[in-house]
């Protein structure tokens, strides 16, 4: 909502306030004024001045040649570009000396070799925006109404001397749409009076309704329709100061008529609509929900399809208006319109929002009707209406008006006690504060023993309990003056749950290991979607997605890493190592939450390890991977119950995956990516991970229990062992520590070879065994004997034998 | 005899005077102490002298010896050094070579602000509450009081599922599950921090998923004025001391009163700068005292509890305090950009 400060102090005395007073005042106290803004923009030297001849410059086609009377001295010559220009006219000077927005000084010129002693000046040229300039001129300059007078301030004529506050308002004060309703508010918060416009209107003899009668069919819709007649209008200019008012608040004037409205619907923020009586092509209006297939074309020349969804004013048989949001072209004011029938109504708001929608037309008066208007204005907004046109467009006022509501008034009474006000607020305030602010704002109420009861102005339709009437006296009291203080409770000690925590020391357990923590997008696409998915199910997908890069919920964080570590890639960053905890997104079916899991997952690419002038570089592999994985179960204690299996996944390498089981149940995957995808992704070697972070989390482990440090040294013996290379390390390595219970306490894989020195099909694994009793010092022979049958336990599993 | 003794010994110290090394010492050693060596040689021929002469001999002997053995450990002793320092000099290191780095990964600089902002508000008593970012529009919308309809609600402003079912556009609904838990009886003390979806364009400013965190307060007697001091103690904590905050009216359905929250400009000390737009003031947060409407839905007798809820945005907070100027580096995952926030 645009105000203008002057136009505004003629509801309520600003004296003693300037606007950036009184817009730091507003958003104090609960509007946020977002600029203000002085129209004339620095402006001086801008006067009426009266073209007394104009012909054409001798040296070129498009210019004038001027001869402007400025009210002072001689008239002067000025060069003019425009089309419109004539003798005769009225028009805005920029004099020698004056300066014009954008710092563009006015200098004596020559022009084609015809000398120019200043401007004629179009209202773009005076700062106004093109899109609020009254057509006729939005090509050209302005031309003055002609008893202008010669010589005085074309900026004051045109109301630019003055200041704009633009507020934000939120959606609960609808109110603010009007000058009246700013003015309440104004003057509550500088606790003056408020002045209201008067609407006395002189009426014919005639009958309304020997003109025009009103049906309403959709009263929920519809629930106050008002019309009056005004005959013999003269369509013209509406005045100066009206037309300066409607481009402050950003409304292209248009004529006396159709400015009025807009004019009313600006100071009562009661749209209204004038119809051309003689153009309506019956005498009745019914208002009512459109027919399917039934269509109109509006006031912007665009035919419009409707729908049951739709309410239409029509004349009884075809639609003259889209109700509350545009008028239609066969009833416009016209030129030559000589009767007009003005229409006030209340139109509800969701019927309003629909047609808005689905027409993707929103006006001035539609945002009103969205937002809710003030029914209780409706009448007197018609009554000072008609008053105008007969003003300003030389009316008659036909007698009476038209009528059909079904809309009562309903008092809205609110009760509430200073202890409560005070007990939401923090604050000691007095009945008698309270009722201060009760009174700035208009407030009828009564006060019994701490009691208020009040009786909530329609205006204010968003009060209704009372919080709403605590936040009232909040926001006018200040907020700046409420104590700061702490809760008062018993005392609970706050924190994390298990699993926040836990998950906190993975993230600092992988960053620790030189991970970086990456936040990727939930939405993505549907072939992405359940890519590296631990588990499927159907695909989550919005009902209107923006695009279909972002149409559907994923099931695996691994596609958007890789994405990441593209990215990455792309801009001479080669080594990622990347992880990110998230959820993932199955569907339990249609209408339901899907479930959502936590996701733990990795990407790793380029050198894991330089140290380039110690020559020493190590490409991330399988093992890198692993290895973090493997402290991450140390770090929970489950190391123990962790397996490694082999496993073929979609888009991974088949030799080098492994499935993840914890308890013998996988809880997740491990591998490099599939060269075909990582040329997909134009990544080089790059291996990923992701598990089931709750599995991890949520497995119970033992608790910390101290075991003795050793008293007694313990042995170590090392076996290297021939097998066929089928035979995997883990199993071979479960073997031994099997076979060597319970005075084998480690097994530790040292060396593998496999090569020349051995026979093709056979590689060569060294275990570390350490043997250790805690209660004596072993002997030679003990060890041995366990080593001998460790030896002979592998030997029949695996075929193994000594390595020679 | 004896001056040949005295010879010996002159000799014997020059020479060992002279030795440059370990090997030359020990030859020294092995010439003059050995079994075969001219003192032994000496001592041999005081058979010839007369028995009174002999002690004494013998005497001299063991103190020319004595000084020979002496000087020779000396000797010794300092060849050692020389050569520990030798080889020591050799062994010598440049000390501004490149260390062998131990490669750190870190959080995200979300993450960073989170957790800063979790342990803070733990400090004051609160548990952290986590729920589905799926969510029905009972929990998204309804139950805080954004019943159907509403203008605030806009279907084009949320990813709607199916008509029920949405991704959620605030973590506010877990302000009304966490309520629902308590069964009407409170203290409910809680944050809830987490992603959030709504239906925009990403750019510079504006990014389809972002993450917030919510703040809920409710028992019997908690004021408005208790809303102001702990958003204070969380402004001082998090911008630093010397922070002040205020409160401008605002409007929010799911609050009444309901307030934006700045705090001074801990760039400016107030004074007005490129980050505050030359207000002194930054908004931060949303707040205000908990509808009666969302309270009551919940399961709160909206009579004898009150409460306050906030909510801020992890991304305006974390561009303010590191001066990131794009919204979108949160989702790229730059490590030209995660890596800037390594340090503690």
């Amino acid at each position: 909502m645009l105000v203008s400060y002057r136009w505004l102090s003629e509801y309520v005395d600003l004296t003693g306030v300037t606007a950036a007073e009184l817009a730091d005042r507003i958003t104090k106290s609960g509007i946020e004024v977002e600029r203000v803004e002085a129209l004339d923009r620095g402006m001086n030297g801008v006067v009426i001045g009266h073209v007394l001849e104009c012909e054409p410059h001798p040296n070129a086609d498009k210019l004038r040649k001027c001869l402007v009377d400025l009210g002072e001295g001689e008239p002067v010559q000025i060069i003019c570009g425009a089309p419109n220009v004539a003798k005769g006219q009225k028009v805005a000077v920029a004099k020698v000396g004056a300066v014009l927005p954008g710092n563009f000084k006015i200098k004596r010129a020559k022009l084609r070799g015809e000398e120019s002693n200043g401007m004629i000046c179009s209202l773009q040229e005076l700062g106004v925006e093109t899109k609020v300039v009254p057509k006729e001129y939005a090509d050209g300059i302005f031309v003055f109404p002609s008893d202008a007078p010669v010589g005085a301030d074309a900026l004051e004529w045109l109301g630019l001397h003055d200041e704009v506050l633009e507020l934000s308002l939120t959606p609960n004060r609808a109110d603010c749409l009007s000058m009246i309703g700013v003015a309440y508010e104004v003057a509550a918060i500088l606790g003056r009076e408020v002045k209201l416009p008067k609407a006395a209107v002189k009426e014919t003899n005639e009958n309304v309704h020997d003109y025009i009668s009103v049906r309403v069919e959709a009263p929920e819709d519809n629930p106050l329709y008002a019309g009056r007649i005004v005959k013999n209008v003269r369509i013209g200019p509406s005045p100066l100061w009206m037309q300066a008012r409607l481009m402050a608040a950003g409304i292209r004037p248009h004529n006396n008529v159709v400015d009025i409205t807009n004019y009313i619907l600006l100071e009562y923020g009661q749209p209204l609509h004038a119809f051309d009586y003689d153009r309506l092509g019956s005498q009745e209006i019914v208002v009512r929900r459109a027919k399917a297939g039934e269509t109109i074309v509006t006031l912007d020349d665009v035919e419009r399809k409707l729908t049951e969804d739709h309410l239409v004013i029509t004349n009884g048989r075809e639609p003259v208006a889209l109700a509350g949001v545009m008028g239609g072209a066969n009833s416009e004011v016209r030129d030559d319109t000589k009767t007009v029938f003005i229409e006030a109504a209340y139109f509800t708001s969701p019927v309003i929002r629909q047609a808005v929608k689905d027409h993707g037309l929103r006006s001035e008066a539609s945002t009103r009707f969205e937002k809710g208007i003030d029914p209780a204005r409706t009448k007197e907004a018609l009554e000072r209406a008609a008053a105008l046109m007969a003003e300003y467009a030389g009316g008659e006022v036909v007698g009476g008006v038209v009528e059909a509501s079904v809309w009562r008034e309903e008092p809205v009474a609110v009760t509430v006690t200073l202890e409560r006000i005070n007990g939401v607020l923090g604050t000691a305030m007095s009945k008698e504060e309270v009722a201060v602010i009760l009174s700035n704002l208009q407030f009828p109420f009564t006060e019994d023993n701490g009691t208020f009861t009040i009786d909530v102005p329609s205006r204010r339709r968003d009060i209704a309990i009372e919080e709403d009437i605590i936040e009232e006296v909040a926001r006018l009291y200040g907020y700046d003056r409420l104590p700061a203080t702490l809760p008062v409770a018993e005392a609970k000690p706050g924190g994390l749950t298990p699993h926040q925590a836990k998950r906190r020391r993975v993230r600092r357990y992988l960053e620790g290991a030189g991970l970086f923590q990456a936040i990727t997008y939930s939405l993505t696409s549907p072939d992405k979607a359940a890519r590296f998915a631990l588990e499927t199910a159907e695909l989550v997908r919005l009902a209107l997605p923006m695009s279909e890069e972002r149409s559907v919920l994923r099931q695996s964080l691994i596609p958007h890493l890789l994405e990441a570590a593209s990215y990455n890639r792309a801009r001479q960053v080669e080594n990622v190592a990347l992880y990110e905890i998230g959820s993932v997104y199955l569907s339990k079916g249609e209408g339901v939450q899907p479930a959502e899991k936590e996701r733990l997952a990795g990407v790793l690419t380029g050198l894991w390890h330089a140290h380039l002038w110690q020559g020493e570089k190590k490409a991330v592999d399988f093992y890198v991977a692993k290895g973090i994985l493997d402290g991450l179960f140390d770090l929970f204690g489950l190391a123990a119950r962790i397996e490694y299996k082999p496993a073929k996944r979609a888009d991974l390498h088949p030799g080098r995956t492994a499935e993840i089981a914890l308890d013998g149940k996988v809880i997740g995957f491990v591998g490099q990516l599939h060269p075909a995808v990582q040329k997909e992704y134009d990544l080089k070697e790059t291996y990923v991970f992701e598990l089931a972070l709750a599995d991890l989390l949520n497995a119970e482990s033992e608790a910390i229990r101290y075991e003795p440090i050793p008293r007694f040294p313990s042995v170590v013996r090392d076996i290297a062992l021939v097998v066929d290379e089928m035979v995997e390390a883990g199993a071979l390595k479960q073997a031994i520590a099997e076979a060597g219970k319970p005075l084998v306490k480690d097994v530790s894989l040292f060396d593998v070879y496999q090569g020349e020195r051995l026979p093709a099909g056979k590689k060569s694994l060294a275990f570390s065994l350490r043997f250790y009793d805690p209660e004596r010092t072993l002997t030679d022979e003990e060890v041995t004997a366990v080593y001998e049958r460790v030896l002979a336990a592998v030997e029949q599993q695996f075929g193994a034998v000594l390595r020679g | 005899m004896k001056e040949r003794l005295y010879e010996l010994k002159q000799e014997a110290l020059r020479r060992i005077d002279e030795a440059k090394d370990v090997k030359a010492l020990n030859d020294v050693r092995v010439a003059y102490l050995g079994k075969k060596g001219p003192i032994t040689e000496v001592l041999r021929g005081m058979g010839a002298l007369p028995p009174e002469e002999r002690p004494k001999l013998g005497a001299l002997a063991n103190e020319v010896r004595a000084a020979i053995q002496q000087a020779l450990e000396a000797k010794q002793a300092k060849l050692e050094q020389e050569e520990v320092e030798r080889k020591l000099a050799a062994e010598a290191i440049d000390v501004t070579l490149p260390g062998r780095p131990v490669s750190l990964g870190n959080p995200h600089p979300l993450t960073r602000v989170i957790e800063e902002i979790e342990d803070l508000f733990i400090g004051m008593g609160y548990t952290v509450a986590e729920g589905p970012e799926v969510e029905t529009d009972y929990y998204n919308f309804e139950a805080l009081n954004l019943p159907k309809g509403h203008p605030a609600r806009d279907m084009q402003d949320s990813f709607y599922i199916t008509e029920e079912i949405l991704l959620r556009t605030h973590t506010s609904p877990m302000q009304a599950r966490t309520m629902e838990k308590h069964r009407g009886r409170g203290p409910v003390k809680i944050i809830c921090p987490g992603k959030v979806y709504r239906r925009d364009t990403d750019d510079a400013t504006h990014s389809h998923q972002f993450t917030q965190i919510e703040g809920l307060v409710v028992d019997r007697n908690i004021r408005m004025s208790d809303l102001k001091g702990t958003l204070r103690e969380f402004a001082r904590k998090l911008f630093g001391e010397g922070r002040d905050i205020r409160f401008r009216p605002s409007f929010f359905p799911f609050t009444e009163p309901s307030v934006e929250v700045d705090v001074s400009c801990f760039r400016c000390e107030g004074r007005g700068c490129g980050v505050c737009k030359g207000t002194g003031w930054i908004e931060i947060l949303g707040a205000g005292m908990v509808h009666p409407n969302v309270l009551e839905m919940a399961g709160f007798d909206s009579k004898t509890y009150t409460g306050f809820a906030f909510g801020m945005g992890p991304e305006r907070i974390a561009m303010l305090k590191y001066g990131i100027d794009d919204i979108r580096h949160f989702y790229q995952n730059d490590l030209r950009f995660l890596r800037q926030f390594l340090r503690v």
